[in-house]
């Protein structure tokens, strides 16, 4: 039974309200918007963002935003465009002031200012030394951020559809016209027809086993997209940040390294003086993580477990407590762990897509190498690639790439409705949409194949293939396994034949879009023969700038097959050097 | 550990009335009752409703009656909770499914006071200078999560709805005690009143329900200490 969708028609939508959605929310006010979350807003994962925001005040020591620049090109392995990070971080500063100006609680220096510590790959002077840099509110530095853009929100009187899920991408005439999305609560369809379209749903961690990603980051912007023919750019780059909990996933804040935390192996030893003797353990993420699996392939693990020690003991009772309350709360509640006495096991946990929609700096979809934009179609945050984070991010841009983005993706969205009517729809805009409802909840033929099944099979392959370490054995293998549990995926059918708050479909739904940003991820990291940042090939272990300094776009062709195809880095200042710490 | 997971079941679609379901399951004791939950809905029950995001107790998703007293379900541990656990959606909402309920009105009664900040104009270019002691003034208040544990294990509020609730005022008070805001005497004025913190009775059964360790009772506490004394 195809059901009849509800619709309605806003100048502008935006699917999904962490930081990059509701920063364009909060620039738009006053416009027709609307909003939709598959969420309520604060559940967002913005909100779990610990360790601050870079941005160059220069509070507490000289800093200057052509250094947070190179920081930042050096921290991607050159692949970021750097006419994009140049903005980043010179709008670095502005995005912070408005946080303050609308609220936001930072932690203080003694005379009232915004206090700033060292973080992970931010250094003064080019790579002479770290440098205060990260803008901090304890170590809940990206709840305070959601909440403040949520107040805004209600403040500007912004227009929330609540535990909306995207189904689909609406493109008519080569335009953007808006989105189809099923609302979770009574299950019913909703077509929302816009003039412009702002793709804000987060990352993909969900692809991987261990992860610091919540359930509801399943890449649903990026697989909707890939299925419209829209490109992935990037998707072999995926971060592993070094201090997830052992075993659970949960983040330790790298701004417990930025504080004076040191990580030991087995033997007690502060192994990053070996790989990265001038930052050591505020090297970047990927470095650290490499280093990480070095010492535990080497059997350097704690008693020989696949875990390394975070040790904070010598930092003492004030510090962990006022400025890391957070996570001296999980390690209490979850390991029962009292950090200001013992050390913490940590291990790499996939944690960030660098990868995603390509976009340029207004946050405009582009589809090809060409970077031709597609009209009324905006991405931003971790769903989109611009490319600031290149081959990989360091700790606290992602706060400014996403406030920075939505902030100028809002402001281009204004100029764009000003300037165009509405568009036509598509004939049945929610037909394909009713048909994967209706394949889900058919009848299983048979083999009853469940949704949880083929997505722990996914977690745990892409987990041992295609994680830090890969190869063109591994790579290969989950390249034919995605092909397996696509087919799979046609066979899966839901448990639950109801409309109200079906969980199972949706779980089901995204299960879909996990396999896409799956299979353009390890089919990208297949076909680049080089390791660059967070892409490493054993097999190809150097960077190979001659070959390899572009940017991949993986397709889905009407074949069924992804095609792969790339486009130059733009570079500025910085020339590719060799990247050491 | 082997235990005895007994959950709150209501379909709309199905029953008239909640019935309970109970599951038998193989767990570790350091797993969470929110990987209780999961393993049910995963390999035994697909149709089990239940909202959980972030898993370590920041988005404020899953809050439920766990043993009889709100908790986070991803923040309690079985070890802690022992072989028989019962799980039952929130008090004094209206139940959509199972483990889920309406949460609708409790964003509206957050709204309706104001939550943002009104600082004034002009803006300076850089940041409103703040000290030390001012940002710890308002620190406790300011790490709410809306899951609304408070609201929902408080007997003012399940006797009289429209009491604003614990939560609402919890996320007042960071205003209230902020010092780059301005609009005090509005925020006590719309907190003076009956439905607003004049309803606390000083129960306490927030604080014991806050996954956040506010101490709400306190806070509400101080205001009513700054509209008797006439501001902060």
């Amino acid at each position: 039974m195809a059901q009849a969708p509800v619709y309605h028609q806003h100048e502008i939508v935006i699917v999904g309200a962490g930081g990059a959605g509701l920063m364009a929310a909060v620039y738009l006010a006053g416009r027709d918007v609307a909003v939709l979350s598959k969420l309520y807003p604060t559940r967002s994962h913005t909100g779990t963002a610990q360790g601050g925001i870079g941005a160059a005040l220069g509070n507490t020591e000289e800093d200057h935003w052509e250094w947070h620049m190179f920081d930042t090109v050096k921290g991607s392995d050159y692949l970021a465009d750097q006419d994009a990070v140049e903005i980043l971080t010179r709008e670095a500063i502005e995005v912070v002031y408005d946080l303050e100006h609308w609220g936001l609680p930072f932690s203080r220096t003694p005379d009232g200012k915004i206090d700033q510590r060292r973080f992970g790959g931010h250094t003064r002077e080019f790579g002479q030394g770290p440098v205060r840099r990260s803008c901090y509110a304890a170590d809940r530095t990206g709840h305070m951020i959601l909440q403040t853009l949520f107040q805004q929100c209600i403040k500007n009187n912004v227009q929330f559809f609540n535990e909306y899920f995207l189904l689909d991408l609406l493109i008519e005439e080569g335009r953007a016209a808006g989105v189809v999305a099923l609302s979770i609560a009574d299950g019913q369809l909703h077509v929302f027809h816009a003039k412009a379209v702002l793709l804000a749903t987060g990352g993909c961690g969900r692809i991987y086993q261990t992860t610091s990603n919540a359930h509801a980051l399943t890449g649903d912007a990026m697989a909707v997209a890939l299925r419209r023919g829209i490109p992935l750019e990037d998707m072999e780059f995926f971060q592993f940040h070094p201090t997830g909990i052992y075993k659970l996933g949960i983040l330790i804040t790298e701004g417990a390294r930025g504080e004076g935390g040191k990580l030991l192996n087995g033997r007690g030893e502060r192994f990053m003086q070996k790989y990265a003797p001038t930052l050591l353990d505020l090297a970047p993420r990927d470095i650290i993580s490499r280093a990480i699996y070095r010492e535990l392939r080497q059997g350097h693990g704690v008693n020989g477990k696949w875990y390394v020690h975070l040790d904070l003991t010598h930092l003492g009772r004030e510090v962990i407590e006022t400025k890391l309350p957070d996570i001296t709360d999980f390690v209490r509640t979850y390991l029962g762990i009292d950090p200001i006495r013992e050390p913490i096991p940590v291990q790499p946990t996939a944690h960030y897509a660098m990868g995603g929609i390509p976009t340029d700096v207004g946050g405009r979809v582009v589809v090809d190498e060409k970077n031709t934009p597609l009209p009324g179609l905006y991405a931003a945050g971790e769903c989109a690639c611009v490319s600031v984070h290149g081959a990989n991010r360091l700790g606290t841009n992602s706060l400014v790439d996403i406030l920075v983005f939505g902030r100028r993706s809002g402001q281009d969205m204004q100029r764009y409705v000003r300037e165009n009517d509405f568009p036509r729809l598509p004939a049945k805009p929610a037909e394909a949409a009713q048909l994967l409802l209706s394949r889900l909840r058919a009848s299983p033929n048979g083999r009853g194949v469940t949704a949880s099944a083929v997505r722990d099979d996914l977690r745990r392959e892409m987990m041992d293939k295609a994680s830090v370490f890969r190869d063109e054995s591994s790579l290969t293998q989950m390249v034919d396994l995605m092909r397996d549990l696509q087919q799979r995926y046609q066979e899966v059918r839901i448990q639950d034949r109801g409309h109200v708050f079906n969980t199972d479909l949706v779980e089901a739904i995204e299960l879909g879009y996990l396999l896409d940003v799956a299979e353009a991820t390890a089919t990208a990291g297949l076909v680049r023969t080089e390791s660059r940042g967070a892409h490493f090939r054993e097999d190809f272990p150097k960077r190979d700038d001659a070959n390899w300094l572009k940017h991949s776009l993986a397709c889905r062709t009407v074949t069924g097959a992804i095609e792969l195809k790339y486009k130059p880095v733009t570079l500025t200042r910085f020339q590719p050097q060799e990247r050491k710490y | 550990m082997r235990i005895s997971l007994k959950i709150k079941r209501f379909d709309p679609e199905r029953d008239r009335e909640p019935h309970w379901d109970e599951y038998q399951l193989e767990m570790e004791p350091t797993d969470r009752v929110l990987d209780a939950l999961n393993h049910v809905k995963w390999y035994l029950d697909g149709t089990l409703a239940m909202r959980r995001s972030c898993e370590h107790g920041i988005c404020g998703s899953d809050a439920m009656l766990i043993n009889g007293r709100n908790r986070l379900a991803c923040k309690v541990l079985l070890k802690d909770v022992g072989e028989h656990v019962t799980v039952e959606p929130l008090r004094g909402f209206a139940v959509i499914k199972d483990l889920v309920v309406d949460m609708e009105g409790f964003f509206a009664k957050y709204r309706s006071l104001h939550p943002y900040l009104m600082a004034g104009d002009p803006e300076p270019r850089a940041e409103r200078r703040q000290s030390p002691p001012e940002r710890h003034r308002y620190d406790d208040t300011t790490k709410c999560i809306h899951c609304a544990a408070c609201t929902t294990a408080c007997p003012s509020f399940w006797s009289n709805p429209d009491y604003v609730g614990p939560a609402a005022i919890v996320n007042a008070h960071r205003f209230v005690f902020d010092s780059r805001d301005l609009a005090t005497a509005e925020r006590l004025t719309l907190l003076g009143v009956r439905d607003g913190v004049w309803r606390c009775r000083t129960i306490f059964n927030c604080v014991d329900a806050c996954p956040r360790g506010i101490d709400i009772t306190r806070a509400i506490g101080e205001i009513k200490k700054a509209i008797l004394l006439g501001g902060r």
